[in-house]
């Protein structure tokens, strides 16, 4: 029946080649890559670009354009440009037309985008369209205003409309990492539970298999509502326990995953090697809600940073690195509250120390004598003079600063010059929540660009 | 007491989204996930993590030999007190344990 083709978990992290062909030869019915992922953090949505390098993405997806070509099937990204913003989306637009022109092809390409203008979903949130998911942060009409991007996240109704104006390739904006998967077999009328379980399966590419980096992956639905998971890739093997097992990747709830429309419930999946490769999966259940949500994802700016970096390596100053810093971030805050013309709730200074408890701080439970300790000072600010400011006053004493008053003034080792390494603006994830809509349209924009 | 890490196959810590962490215990065997399965205090866990114990969920899989834990992020991903990006590093943390 439907056959998918999933070149990897992302496009920006290669994919098998001869794989690729592989799955070409099989004739499938669309290629479906994701774009983007929350889990780089909130700057790239706060400042709407991609994380990966444009050289990268280039390349794969102009090698994605010649296979769809090839095989005379749709190709789709979700995410597009990692955070899915309208002016990531346009990244994408833009590379894709360069690769159309040097190909020689002219593809259609449909663009749906995802982007929200932050005073509508302000005004939403007002008139309670706007709901919490748990775990959500506290948010307000003017925290919203403040984001500098907002997406939905669409769903496989807005993925179908798109690859419903017959277009050659389509570009989505912020999508679940499952719609662009599942939308095309659902228009082919599989079985919904199929259809989702099969995604959610999909979403990385062979991450379900062994050789997960091999990234290729075949999902073909048949017509008694199952599915079978076939890695492309000389060497990948699917299993019962790799594929079901990938229901816990990066999923807080292992049976339950909801989309816009309904959630998929896996309880009673059932999961069948076909061979040593290729697994049939069967069982699992969508249950469609009452109403239509999708969920937001939103950016704002946090403050701005400086940080800088210093390494002790004389031993009675590692042994004391923790009363150090401590001395070091009080003395720095008193001066900067003398010296400087700003509130003090307007900065901060965090002293963590590398190689004794960065990664947890005082919920670090082991203890040991590292033989070096790196210093990372971390300086937030409202404005980027301030941290910048503030970052300088700081410099002396992590060069300097004597454990006592009486020692000879000792000296640490700066990596760099500048100590001081601005970092710009920092973001900071705004949003939990889902948005009401009518009409799974509502919240999305879709054009067509001829090429 | 032996800890947790020497008793099961992996444990595996990621962002369930910017707001959630999951964590993934690979017990490798039916009598490690037994073991495992009556020894581990979702307390203890909550209290390693600097959590609340009743914001812990945990699906105990006997068909995967897995216990999973998701909870909250103790920070929030990216946040200016976040640490690890990822969620990578919990589960070293968890690993550590003694049960």
């Amino acid at each position: 029946m439907v056959k998918v083709l999933i070149p990897s978990g992302a496009l920006g992290l290669n994919y098998d080649a001869q794989a690729l062909q592989r799955g070409i030869d099989a004739r499938p019915d669309i290629i479906a890559i994701d774009g983007g992922s929350t889990d780089s953090g909130p700057s790239y949505l706060g400042r709407g670009v991609s994380k990966y390098a444009r050289a990268s993405i280039k390349l794969e997806w102009a090698g994605l354009m010649a296979a769809a070509a090839e095989a005379g099937c749709p190709l789709v990204i979700g995410t597009a440009g990692t955070c899915g913003a309208d002016s990531a989306v346009d990244w994408m637009l833009d590379i894709t037309r360069e690769i159309a022109a040097e190909q020689g092809t002219h593809p259609r390409i449909a663009v749906m985008r995802s982007g929200q203008d932050p005073a509508q979903i302000a005004q939403a949130w007002q008139e309670d369209r706007i709901t919490p998911l748990s775990g959500a942060p506290e948010i307000d009409a003017a925290g919203i205003r403040a984001c500098t991007n907002i997406v939905a996240l669409a769903g496989a109704e807005q993925v179908a409309a798109a690859l419903d104006t017959g277009a050659d390739i389509i570009l989505c904006g912020r999508t679940t990492d499952t719609a662009i998967i599942a939308a095309l077999p659902l228009q082919h009328g599989v079985d919904a539970g199929a259809a989702w379980h099969a995604a959610k399966i999909g979403e990385c590419g062979a991450l379900c298999a062994s050789n997960p980096q091999s990234g290729v992956l075949m999902v073909e639905f048949d017509e008694a509502g199952g599915f079978v998971i076939h890695p492309l890739a000389e060497g990948a093997h699917a299993t019962p326990h790799t594929v079901s097992a990938h229901m816990l990747y990066e999923n807080s709830d292992p049976f339950i995953l909801y989309e816009p429309g309904g959630h998929l419930d896996v309880t009673e999946a059932r999961y069948r090697a076909l061979d040593a490769t290729r697994v049939h999966v069967s069982g699992a259940r969508w249950v469609p809600s009452d109403r239509y949500t999708v969920k937001l994802e939103g950016a704002r700016v946090a403050g701005y940073q400086t940080v800088l970096m210093v390494l002790l390596r004389d031993a009675r100053y590692v042994a004391n690195a923790q009363a150090w810093a401590d001395d070091i971030t009080a003395k720095c805050l008193e001066k900067a509250g003398q010296r400087l013309d700003a509130p003090p709730d307007s900065y901060s200074i965090e002293l963590r120390l590398i190689g004794q408890n960065a990664s947890f701080g005082d919920l670090e439970a082991r203890e040991a004598a590292p033989v070096e300790v790196g210093v990372m000072a971390i300086v937030t600010a409202q404005t980027a003079a301030l941290a910048d400011e503030l970052g300088k006053m700081l410099n002396p004493y992590l060069l300097h600063h004597p454990l006592t008053r009486e020692e000879e003034q000792p000296t640490f080792a700066f990596p760099f010059s500048p100590a001081e390494m601005p970092r710009g603006a920092v973001y900071e994830f705004a949003l939990h929540h889902v948005m009401t809509l009518d009409d799974p349209m509502q919240a999305f924009a879709l054009e067509v660009v001829e090429t | 007491m032996s800890s947790l890490g020497e008793m099961v196959q992996k444990v595996r810590s990621k962002n369930a989204g910017p707001f959630w962490l999951t964590i993934d215990i690979f017990c490798g065997t039916d009598a490690a996930f037994e073991d495992v399965r009556q020894r581990l205090d979702t307390g203890k866990v909550a209290a390693r993590l600097g959590a609340n114990s009743q914001d812990l969920k945990r699906f105990d899989i006997a068909s995967l030999n897995v216990i999973k834990i998701s909870l909250p992020r103790p920070t929030v991903q990216g946040a200016v007190d976040d640490r690890d990006m990822h969620g990578a590093s919990w589960a070293a943390l968890i690993s550590e344990m003694d049960i």
